[in-house]
């Protein structure tokens, strides 16, 4: 059996190099039961002996506040591993041993990897490795991770103190008077109370004193009466350090543990021989990046760059994939023979998986993108310098990459976009972004509109795309505050964010997060993106025309074709047309459209465009040519939409007010259901997939509604 | 010495952090980053909306926003 040893550390530490550095590519990525956390894990081998490592999240303390926390502290509580190794940025000792300090008081073995020791050298801080090692009573070993140089002595330092096997007493530091005798009084209680607890007694009432909520609930749980002894003793401490000291518990256990720190390093631990306040590359570069002025003009540049490279250099993949698709149709066309499995198998299953792999080069470019901005530094200074804005609607700074690749700048893709918001670290926020990211303009929505403003607004185009462009925004913004004060209410988590000094990304780590990412999205997202394709397959397919009607059609080409008339060929493909329409009316998803007319036609749509919208939701180009399809006009190409511009533009049903109605309403709507797969996935949850459908259609309605309400009323002076 | 909160401090200001005045989640993140009492800090910048603002300490930057920076008081020299 394999050692368990867990990476602890904090973020930009540079911890996912190292575990790069010690596993290659024998890794393996999953989620934490139940959460959208990441769990990394892979092994390792030093001397015939092999390591199991896991990646824990990254981060800065061991509160339960965020869900990373929670993973990374029930992990090393549950799973017990043998050892950790922390991580630690050398250049940034101080705030980093404050983890370090917390590892210890749980009472697992700890090994220091004292990275980066090369750039905090270039800083002129100068660490005396082995007098920290003998104050802190851990080994600390200097690496480089990006370069590997030290792992291999990181993970023998760690080999040996599992092997010496010796037990690792929690780690006791005075937190001052009033506080110890609390502790004191706690622990026995705990002693007595509680005697099978997975938590070292000191521990547990330390977390009880810093009023983590994950711990209080758990002792309440357990055993009630002990939890009102423990509390009543916190309530005492708490009054007297408020009378006396003016400040809680918790702030006194700060306090006493960054003083236990400090006073290890001021014992020649560290010696800087440079001036501290210089300013290095890294505030040089910011104080032209984060300029008031030059700041936004270069953020501006880089995003049009990242959606540049996601959407343009990923083209010329998505059409390998779609020339690979094509080619199986047609061998599918030409090899079966007519009728049903010929219809599942081109128009569901390859399609269907065409449709999951088109997704993943721009899934694919999007991820690198990201994580090159992400690795350097970059995001973190988007995120300060759009914070204020983002901030007014319930949002956070970082919520802006989303909303971009989504479709912010129209053309994007909300599947890749909903995935982007893994960036963002504050739950409440990123709820709030990745239901709201659809609502941009993505690639899928512009052949509707293209054609809709082709046939209705021809003089304005450009005019119209911008206002499109900005109702999406405007829209987008919006309801992430209604929701923000709704559903996802709640105090917005704090922004206290570190602005890490700007790095060069590993080219391995890039690709390694790029793959997996891609990866999981084809292998977990794809499956049940196939089999909903294959259900909207059967929707638009079934029920078939009863027989008397097909007969009826085949009738009328028997009578075509013994004429012989010159135009013939012509006749029959119109023949086939108007088939093609009787069998969409009659399918499931016909008949939905036909029952929903009533209500449509409120916003001034009839069952035609009620059976494209239904088709939209496969792909919200299909509502182009699902219509064609309506109008007899036969399949219709998104991007040669000429013909059915013109019969739009005829047709007495339609209008400029219905027409900007149905733009309003794709906007809106009920994102595709890859992205719906995506948003349940991101979100952790169905609910949140189901509630995307819901609440996205009632708004689009309702303002599509207004709009032919308003507008067919100030047109037409009702 | 004058004690301010930090939302009044100017750019390139120093100081010292007196207090943390807020509790919870908000308390635990700003303590956890080492703004604890003592720790000697700079005022690095604002955003370009002038919110959040950057400060220096202990050989990184941290930014946050105006309405937390108000929970800490910073004494200054005069």
């Amino acid at each position: 059996m394999s050692t368990t040893i867990a990476l602890a550390g904090n973020p930009n530490s540079g911890k996912t190099t190292l575990f790069n550095a010690l596993t290659g590519a024998r890794q393996h990525v999953g989620n934490y039961p139940g959460v959208t956390v990441e769990r990394k894990e892979g092994s390792y081998v030093e001397n015939g002996q092999t390591f199991k490592l896991i990646d824990l999240p990254g981060m800065y303390s061991l509160t339960a506040y965020s869900l990373e926390e929670v993973v990374a502290r029930d992990f090393l509580v549950q799973e017990r591993p043998a050892a950790i190794v922390n991580i630690i940025d050398a250049s940034n000792l101080e705030r980093n041993l404050y983890l370090t300090v917390q590892f210890m008081e749980l009472g697992v073995p700890v090994c220091i990897a004292l990275n980066m020791i090369d750039a905090a050298q270039k800083r002129g801080i100068e660490i005396n490795g082995a007098k920290l090692s003998e104050l802190m009573g851990v080994p600390v070993v200097p690496t480089v991770a990006r370069s590997g140089q030290g792992k291999s002595e990181l993970m023998q330092a760690t080999g040996q103190l599992i092997m010496a096997g010796k037990k690792m007493p929690p780690l006791v530091i005075s937190y001052g008077e009033d506080v110890d005798l609390a502790l004191q009084e706690m622990e026995q209680e705990i002693v007595t109370g509680f005697s099978n607890c997975a938590y070292p007694p000191r521990w547990l009432a330390l977390k009880i004193l810093e009023n983590d909520e994950q711990i209080l609930d758990f002792c309440q749980k357990e055993n009630p009466e002990l939890y009102n002894r423990l509390e009543a003793i916190k309530a005492r401490l708490a009054r007297h350090i408020s009378s006396t000291l003016d400040t809680c518990p918790e702030a006194v256990i700060a306090d006493h543990r960054y003083g236990y720190i400090k006073a290890i390093l001021k014992q020649g631990v560290i010696s800087h021989n440079q001036d501290q306040d210089r300013l290095f590359i890294s505030d040089r570069i910011d104080q032209v990046v984060t300029n008031r002025f030059a700041g936004p003009l270069i953020m501006l540049a880089v995003i049009m760059g990242l959606y540049h490279f996601t959407f343009t250099y990923s083209e010329l993949p998505v059409a390998w994939l779609e020339g690979l698709f094509g080619w199986l149709s047609g061998v599918a066309e030409a090899g079966l023979p007519d009728g049903l499995l010929k219809s599942l198998i081109i128009a569901g299953v390859i399609d269907g998986a065409g449709g999951v792999l088109g997704f993943a080069p721009i899934i694919m470019f999007m991820f690198f993108g990201i994580a090159i901005l992400e690795d350097s530094g970059y995001l973190a200074r988007v995120a300060f310098m759009l914070d204020r804005v983002f901030r007014s609607f319930g949002l956070h700074g970082a919520s802006v990459m989303p909303f971009i690749v989504s479709g912010g700048i129209a053309g994007g893709c909300a599947v890749p976009g909903v995935m982007a918001t893994r960036t963002l670290k504050s739950p409440r926020e990123r709820l709030a972004t990745l239901l709201t990211a659809p609502f941009m303009n993505c690639g899928a929505k512009l052949p509707v509109f293209a054609l809709l403003v082709g046939a209705f607004f021809a003089q304005n185009e450009a005019r119209v795309m911008l206002i499109i462009t900005l109702i999406a925004w405007c829209g987008a913004l919006l309801s992430a505050k209604l929701l923000r004060s709704t559903v996802i209410r709640g105090e917005s988590t704090p922004f206290v964010m570190e602005l890490p000094p700007y790095r060069l990304p590993t080219f391995r780590g890039l690709l390694i997060h790029t793959w997996e990412r891609t990866w999981q999205y084809v292998k977990k997202a794809g499956t049940i993106i196939l089999a909903i394709s294959i259900l909207l397959w059967a929707l638009m397919t079934f029920p078939g025309l009863p027989e008397t009607r097909q007969e009826a059609f085949e009738q009328q080409r028997e009578t075509v074709t013994a004429a012989a008339a010159e135009d013939m060929e012509e006749q029959l493909l119109r023949i086939d047309a108007q088939e093609a329409e009787a069998a969409l009316r009659h399918s499931i998803a016909g008949q939905i459209g036909t029952a929903m007319e009533s209500v449509t036609s409120l916003a001034g749509f009839d069952w035609r465009t009620n059976i494209a919208l239904v088709g939209g939701f496969a792909a919200k180009e299909v509502v182009v040519s699902t219509l064609g399809t309506a109008y007899s006009l036969g399949e219709v190409d998104p991007e040669e939409t000429g013909s059915l511009a013109a019969t739009l533009a005829k047709d007495p049903n339609w209008n400029p007010v219905v027409a900007f109605a149905l733009i309003v309403f794709t906007i809106f709507y009920a994102p595709c259901f890859v992205t719906v797969v995506c948003i349940a996935r991101e979100a952790g949850s169905w609910k949140w997939g189901a509630f995307s459908i819901v609440f996205n259609t009632t708004i689009a309605f309702g303002l599509a509604v207004l709009v032919y309400q308003i507008g067919s009323r100030g047109l037409f002076g009702a | 010495m004058l004690k301010l909160s930090m939302r009044q401090m100017k750019e390139n200001q120093r100081g010292v952090i007196a207090a943390v005045r807020a509790g919870g989640e908000l308390g635990k993140r700003i303590r956890d980053m080492g703004l604890v009492p003592g720790t000697e800090i700079k005022i690095q910048g604002r955003a370009p909306l002038y919110d959040p603002v950057a400060i220096r300490l202990m050989g990184f930057t941290l930014t946050l926003r105006n309405n937390e920076a108000d929970y800490i008081d910073v004494t200054v020299e005069d």
